[in-house]
């Protein structure tokens, strides 16, 4: 008998604002972050368009007193991961070892934590002030130096600020959570992954509760120009409110964007027994796939959304529901042709003509593509307007492709949240309201 | 009733060969790969040696070498491991496998930087009176030195994307980074994809190399590697009272498992049975690892109990032995507190470490070790601990110092820790 697993708390944080009571009401008027960036000059790109968190931000502020001095070993991803999930911990009215001084909810072992992760880069000021110590006289680099002085520059623990499972490894030792971790690495499908991974670990009794998600930043130009390179961002900087245009004809390409977002998920009985009440939603199926694109080297995927429709049917067989009982999609949607296009044959595969009573949101086009943490800000998205019984407004879809026209959904009781990533896997969840 | 979930193929690609029985001969002579660093010019480093994979050429393990060009060396070994696997699970040419039930769950590491023209173009940026990268001339010199391939393929998940179109793998795809414990935390997590029924086979394990100018700096700035640059056969040596740290390595492991039912329907051999696996985090440091290891015990606790074996029935531990003094002695803490009441040694099964011939392949090492496992049972031998020289008083396991044994191998636990915190553990038994 598999545990009824619940999302009880989430922890959004992206351009639009820190936690899900300034997001939410921003999406609900169809705002957007989309604005030119301020995290490097990225003049020498076509786009320097970028949703960045609030300059605001200050990680200090989402860490236990105790924990401050370990915020000088975080890069960005990682302390976006810190502060969503200090977030979602908060909402879930969970006590963990981070906020409270007393008791926890659970024992530390009965807790896991997955989240989700890119390939950080090394913060360029920093690494390239310790390699110009290692110049010739010609200026170019010399690794003879480097190796025998120059890399002392570099603080011992330079290694460690960027090493992916420290977004899950600071967490964990934030909140105390000694139960299952992992750091699940596959782009924009990383945060759905890794929501799957502790959904099965609490159905399989070894958790009660779990940290779940993604986070990632790629506004620095090491990680900036990768995306650059897989060909899907923009190529321009005008109207930046409008540039993003998910499922429109006019979509000319992705923005990057920042964010994290961690969920937490506990087991039914659990939640009951800690006193817990209104759950955002119910996970009522998970899936995963992987797409094939050998014309493309598996940086696009397929047009016949081949991967993504495996992805969502695997969902719904696991969730044993029919296309017909969702009411709402939130989609991959990076706004750019070839990659839409894809989700769209997905959809339609799925849905046939049912598609055209279904809304289909994407989130990129206020908070750009957040890469590691783009799916799990989608999933805190769906389970808080399943507990609203409101859908964020659709955006920057003046002409939109077939079958993917802006409707509202009738009913709102079951929602669809897929992505697909860069690299090819696809990971599908159904969200349903618990109330 | 819970699936039981076997390994049917095996493959590695590793310092000291590039087929099964090579490296596991290797292995039983206590041979090591470990020679000068030739990857790049190390002479000055700190740490001037490592475990180099020599003389591969991953062309002849795919069928269409234009579909991975310029791919990382990551990926080429993920490729020639996953090859050897493929084959000897007899999945060559068979035709009854459901894309969509073909799962790959790895624990790779990221691929290796285009370190020369990555410096290159962040010394164009660099205004020394600013103290900072000018972003645009940083972009004008990176958009023309750095390329495509070279920069995405350093995504952690490329290795997977190139295995899943050249196996035709369109079933459940994950990539775990968990440091030092992630292709032992994948073939765990494939192991549960298959026990929930969500994919028939499963490829997994891992690949990994950080043997280039950044890796070895942040180790090196870490304090963590070996530093003896005049004898780096013997650098390597865990649980000895001389340990100074790790040796770097590279490779890949790659397993392919299924349920025992599908493998008994299509007439493949089961080579051993992933019976039991735990992951903990221990929440603790992410510079140091809990003294008392709580973490690591946990972890093997959980495999244990999940396996439904006894302490008793454990044969053997592949240890996570990294050579780092306080990784070999938390761990023989972690071991001690599961297996030996009352302090008592004879009860903990015979620990090996083979990253003192093979270096520490950091995500795939877990993957290899777990191979090693399967071997052991296979020929009831026992791989040996090298350079272990000086016993450290407070080290007092069996740890099969220098010399293979022939010994009664049904069930194997193996251990793998990652940096951070992050624990995982495999029982692997006898079919």
């Amino acid at each position: 008998m598999k545990s009824e697993v619940l999302i009880t708390g989430i922890g959004p944080v992206c351009g639009l604002g820190l936690g899900i009571d300034e997001v939410w009401p921003k999406l609900v008027a169809g705002e957007t972050a989309i604005a030119p960036m301020r995290a490097f000059d990225a003049s020498g790109f076509d786009c320097g368009l970028a949703s960045e968190v609030s300059e605001d931000f200050k990680i200090r502020n989402f860490v236990p007193k105790r924990y401050r001095k370990a915020t000088k070993v975080m890069a960005r991803d990682i302390e976006l991961a810190v502060a969503a999930a200090d977030l979602a911990a908060k909402d879930a009215g969970l006590d963990t070892a981070a906020n409270s001084d007393a008791s926890t909810s659970y024992p530390a072992q009965q807790v896991g934590c997955h989240i989700g992760a890119g390939h950080i880069a090394a913060e360029v000021n920093e690494l390239t002030e310790a390699l110009a110590s290692s110049r010739k006289d010609d200026g170019s680099f010399d690794i003879q130096n480097w190796g025998g002085e120059g890399m002392t520059k570099l603080t011992p623990l330079w290694l460690l600020k960027y090493l992916p499972n420290m977004l899950a490894c600071h967490v964990t030792i934030a909140h105390d959570l000694q139960g299952p971790s992992n750091t699940i690495t596959c782009a924009e499908a990383s945060g759905g992954l890794s929501m799957g991974e502790s959904l099965r670990v609490i159905q399989r009794q070894q958790a009660n509760a779990c940290f779940c998600g993604g986070a990632e930043s790629n506004l620095n130009p090491v990680c900036y120009i990768r995306q650059v390179y897989t060909g899907r961002v923009l190529t321009h900087n005008d109207n930046p409110e409008s540039a993003v245009r998910p499922f429109d004809k006019q979509a000319g390409g992705m923005v990057v964007g920042e964010g994290g977002g961690i969920l937490i998920l506990e087991s039914a009985e659990s939640f009951a027994q800690r006193g817990g009440s209104n759950a955002y939603a119910k996970v009522s199926g998970f899936g995963s796939s992987q797409s094939i694109n050998k014309a493309k080297g598996a940086l696009e995927p397929a047009a016949t959304g081949r991967g993504p429709m495996l992805a969502i049917q695997s969902a719904l067989r696991d969730a044993q529901l029919q296309a017909n009982d969702i009411d709402a999609v939130i989609a991959t949607g990076i706004g750019h042709a070839a990659w839409d296009t894809a989700d769209a044959n997905a959809l339609r595969a799925v849905f046939g003509d049912h598609l055209g009573s279904v809304p289909v949101l994407s989130t990129k086009a206020s908070i750009g593509n957040c890469a590691a943490g783009a799916n799990a800000i989608d999933l805190a998205i769906a389970a808080k307007a399943l507990r609203e019984q409101q859908w964020p407004k659709i955006i920057n879809r003046d002409e939109p492709i077939d079958g993917l026209g802006v409707t509202q959904p009738s009913k709102l009781e079951r929602v669809l949240v897929f992505t697909t990533g860069l690299g090819g896997q696809n990971t599908a969840a159904v969200l349903e309201k618990t109330i | 009733m819970t699936k039981r979930i076997v390994i049917t193929g095996m493959g590695w690609i590793t310092p000291l060969g590039h087929d099964l029985e090579t490296v596991w001969s290797a292995l039983l002579s206590g041979a090591s790969g470990v020679d000068r660093t030739t990857h790049f010019e190390a002479e000055t480093f700190p740490t001037n040696f490592s475990a180099q994979v020599k003389d591969y050429d991953y062309t002849q393990y795919v069928d269409d070498p234009t579909l991975h060009e310029g791919v990382s060396p990551n990926t080429r070994f993920a490729l020639g491991a996953a090859r050897q696997a493929w084959r000897m699970a007899g999945l060559d040419g068979f035709e009854k496998l459901d894309p969509a039930r073909l799962g790959i769950y790895l624990g790779a590491g990221e691929g290796s930087p285009d370190f020369d023209n990555f410096v290159a173009s962040n010394l164009a940026g660099w205004d020394d009176e600013a103290g900072s990268v000018d972003g645009k001339k940083w972009a004008a010199h990176a958009m023309q030195a750095l390329t495509p391939i070279g920069e995405i393929g350093q995504e952690p998940n490329m290795p997977l994307a190139h295995l899943a179109m050249a196996f035709g793998a369109e079933g459940p795809a994950y990539n775990c980074l968990t440091a030092c414990a992630a292709s032992t935390q994948a073939i765990g997590e494939a192991s549960e994809i298959l026990r929930y029924g969500d994919a028939d086979v499963m490829i997994t394990g891992g690949t990994h190399s950080m043997i280039h100018p950044l890796g070895v700096t942040g180790f090196n700035r870490l304090t963590a590697l070996s530093n003896r640059n005049d004898t780096p056969q013997t650098a390597s040596r865990p649980f000895s009272a001389d340990r100074e740290g790790f040796v770097m390595g590279e490779g890949a492991g790659i397993l392919i498992l299924e349920t025992l039912e599908h493998a008994q329907a299509r007439g493949a051999t089961p080579l051993a049975e992933i019976a039991g696996y735990g992951s903990t985090a221990d929440a603790y440091r992410i510079t140091d690892i809990h003294p008392e290891g709580r973490g690591g015990a946990a972890a093997m606790r959980q495999a244990i109990e999940k396996a439904g074996v006894s302490n008793d029935d454990i044969d053997y531990i592949s240890a996570h032995g990294t050579g780092t003094k306080e990784n070999d002695s938390i761990e023989t803490k972690a071991i001690k507190a599961v297996f030996c009441q009352d302090d008592d040694t004879s009860k903990a099964p015979p620990v090996s470490s083979v990253k003192s011939m093979l270096g520490h392949l950091i995500a795939a090492a877990g993957a290899c070790e777990a191979i090693v496992c399967a071997l052991a049972i296979r020929d009831g031998k026992l791989p040996p601990t090298i350079n272990y020289q000086t016993p450290d008083p407070a080290l007092d396991l069996d740890y099969i110092p220098n010399a293979s044994r022939d010994a009664k191998v049904d069930v194997c636990l193996s251990n793998s820790f990652g940096f951070g915190g992050q624990n995982d553990t495999l029982i692997i038994k006898r079919v």
